[in-house]
């Protein structure tokens, strides 16, 4: 068995069904992208995943090493190893970006303000936080800001996949990780990413546009349209994308080029 | 606690410490006011005549004032049923069995010691942190800054008292102005002369023997020209009190090129009326700064304001309430431009939780003349959910020309999208939603010296568990 499994999942926004049952199976090790035009239900995937309050699952299963997660929240999902690198990363202000990791990474420790020696110390979090920094090319200042108070697109999702390194999920969700970002960005992004690429770590990658693939090579490719899975396969699906398009599926047009944000 | 180091005040500390007691009084507390009353206060505390005849005066006033018709409901206050003043000894009435259950347990969560609890508790009277005083009071002597209890500023400094006592709010001013001038009792007095900064904030803790947590306190600030201090009362701890009624009035003189900031974090128990009145008049060049927190008490009437009277002066009120189950905060300020080139601004933040009510009430005005003026205005109020409520009300006042007059004001609630994304790093919905709101009080916080800063989030924190009554 995988160690997300996913079985005939079912959910519906506002009364409204989005994903008609789908199934998915990804191990650690492995990279599978999720591809679909817009509205085929590529975000409502990933904020089920994560336990988004917004959306509801009307049937089906989601297991996650072998535990049924649906019951839980968003933040128990997170300690038992998932996350999700927001499509639109969240403004919150008057909290910086150091006390936001620091209180994650304490969150993932189970540390509640009572038991220092759970709390992970500031020597520890620099070692943490800063080697990504470089990758990344984030400038150290961005941590003492607000979250994502002022941060570019591209600003914040780089700052989206530190969190990720820092955190170290078993299960990665990328959720058009890639879409407003200029080259650049998503060189550093990718970068980090398969430096992170392991045998303990599973990714799926939801994305609009091919070019992301190009920087982190998917080990299966999944074509979601319309709330169902129409074609899965390996990295060529990819290819057969850049080429064609969702045009056999849906009339719009080939998605090679994105236009920037 | 943001204090000096503790000493263990048990019940022999009388013995031990020399408590200040000078004479044995004939004085038995009454509830209700006569003039009678009035006249004992002031024949015990030795008072000179015009201090007795002001009494009498604001007592009269006080009886004519009607109550205002805006604001919180404050019919429900019974004056006839209060204290008007205790002896020190006569307020250790309560004993710690009877301080509350939840008083209690916010102690314990915030750590606070011993004989501070005991002290914060109204079960001790005294709250003793001579050692560290000394050495600053020797420090403030030399520089010539004058730091001590009211009552004391009038006996040892009676010229420089009557010169200013009352000038900044008479007490025909409103109700509880008349009220505190006729029973004023403890409170500080601070002078700071010409061209002297001091560089460590005072607070009404350093004082031993203090009673800056009367019902009726009165202080007194002076900075002359050039000079800054940094005056802090209060503390984050609940401050449990039998007294239903606080009404204190703060009086503050800032002089050409100096500077004042007055940071206040009150936390009273929540059967408490909160009534302050609070003024400084600011003359060329120089600044006053109210920082002012307002967690506990069951009604805050509180709008700290500041009257800009020569070119140049500047202004600035920053307020964070907070409103749990049963509590109105009613706080903002006023900011009254004399002068013209002068500006202000007032910045609100309040939080409302489990049915809690925060108003934000505030006044700019301009008198004609005060032209190229600017004030701004921000306030934004959070609801944690549904049943709470929050209302603003400013009032513009403008009477001259070329001001620029800025006024901003949101109510928003803890967002879903925030929430998720915190708890999707493994955040629970308790902690993100208290990092929600120390996120949001986070530019009154950063005012605040760390220690205060510390414990004001520890006890957000408090707050947001529901373990504080």
């Amino acid at each position: 068995m995988a160690d997300l499994e996913i079985k005939d999942l079912r959910v519906s926004v506002e009364d409204r069904e989005i994903l008609k049952g789908i199934s998915l199976g990804i191990s650690k090790g492995e990279v599978h992208a999720v591809m679909g035009p817009n509205g085929s239900g590529k975000s409502t995937l990933s904020n089920t995943l994560m336990g988004h309050p917004g959306y509801k699952v009307e049937g089906g299963e989601v297991l996650f090493k072998g535990k049924d997660i649906l019951q839980l929240t968003p933040d128990a999902r997170s300690r038992l190893g998932i996350f999700l690198a927001l499509q639109y990363p969240v403004v919150v202000p008057g909290i910086t970006m150091n006390n936001f990791l620091r209180t994650a990474l304490n969150a993932h420790r189970g540390y509640d303000g009572k038991d220092k020696s759970k709390a992970v110390s500031p020597k520890e979090f620099r070692s943490l936080v800063e080697p990504h920094l470089e990758t990344l090319k984030i400038e150290k200042s961005f941590l003492s800001r607000y979250i994502n108070e002022g941060f570019s697109g591209g600003e914040k999702k780089r700052v989206e996949i530190l969190q990720m390194a820092v955190l170290k999920p078993e299960l990665a969700i990328l959720d058009e990780t890639d879409s407003g970002l200029d080259i650049d960005s998503i060189k550093y992004v990718s970068a980090a990413i398969n430096q992170l690429r392991g045998p303990d770590l599973g990714v799926l990658i939801i994305t609009h546009y091919t070019r992301i693939l190009e920087f982190i090579k998917p080990d299966f490719v999944h074509v979601l349209v319309n709330g169902s899975f129409v074609l899965s396969g390996g990295p060529e699906v990819a290819d057969l994308l850049e080429a064609k398009g969702y045009s056999e599926w849906v009339d719009e047009p080939a998605p090679a080029e994105e236009v920037s944000a | 606690m943001a204090v000096a180091p503790k000493i263990n005040v048990g019940d022999d500390y009388k013995e031990k410490y020399g408590f200040f007691d000078p004479e044995k009084f004939v004085f038995k507390a009454k509830r209700g006011l006569t003039d009678e009353i009035i006249q004992e206060i002031s024949w015990m505390k030795g008072e000179p005549e015009w201090m007795t005849k002001l009494r009498l005066k604001s007592h009269a006033i006080f009886l004519k004032k009607k109550l205002p018709t805006w604001g919180a409901d404050l019919s429900v206050i019974d004056f006839d049923n209060i204290f008007y003043f205790l002896k020190s000894t006569e307020k250790q009435g309560t004993t710690w069995d009877e301080v509350p259950e939840d008083i209690k347990r916010t102690f314990d969560k915030l750590g606070i010691p011993e004989a501070e609890r005991k002290f914060l508790a109204g079960v001790s009277a005294q709250y003793e942190s001579e050692v560290v005083y000394h050495s600053l009071h020797q420090k403030l002597t030399d520089q010539g800054v004058v730091f001590t209890d009211t009552d004391t500023a009038l006996r040892e400094h009676p010229d420089l008292f009557k010169e200013y006592f009352g000038t900044i709010i008479p007490p025909a001013d409103n109700k509880f102005a008349a009220l505190n001038t006729a029973v004023w009792s403890g409170g500080s007095f601070i002078y700071v002369p010409k061209g002297v900064h001091v560089d460590i904030p005072l607070q009404a803790y350093f004082r031993i023997n203090a009673e800056n947590m009367g019902q009726f306190e009165r202080t007194l600030i002076i900075c002359d020209e050039g000079s800054f201090v940094h005056y802090i009362e209060g503390c984050t701890a609940p401050i449990y009190t039998t007294d239903s009624l606080h009404s204190a009035v703060v009086e503050i003189i800032v002089k050409r090129n100096a500077r004042c900031r007055y940071t206040t974090i009150q936390n009273w128990s929540t059967n408490v009326y909160n009534l302050v009145t609070k003024r400084a008049v600011v003359y060329a060049d120089a600044t006053m700064e109210w920082v002012d927190g307002n967690l506990g008490s069951q009604i805050t009437m509180k709008y700290p304001s500041v009257y800009l009277m020569e070119p140049g002066a500047k202004g600035d009120v920053l307020s964070v309430a907070f409103a749990g189950k049963g509590q109105h905060q009613d706080a903002g300020g006023k900011m009254i431009h004399v002068a013209p080139n002068t500006t202000s601004t007032i910045t609100s933040k309040s939080i409302s939780k489990g049915g809690g009510r925060t108003s934000y009430r505030g006044h700019v005005k301009v008198y004609p003349g005060a032209n190229h003026c600017k004030s701004f205005v921000k306030c934004d109020a959070l609801l944690l959910d549904d049943e709470s409520r929050s209302d603003t009300y400013p009032y513009n006042d403008v009477d001259a020309e070329n001001v620029t007059l800025g006024h901003e004001a949101t109510v928003s609630k803890v967002s879903d999208e925030q929430l998720f994304y915190l708890m999707s790093r493994g955040i629970t919905l308790n902690e993100a939603e208290t990092m929600i709101v120390n996120g949001f009080i986070e530019p009154f916080t950063k005012e605040l010296p760390l220690e205060y800063a510390v414990e004001l989030n520890r006890l957000i924190q408090l707050e947001m568990e529901g373990s504080v009554g």
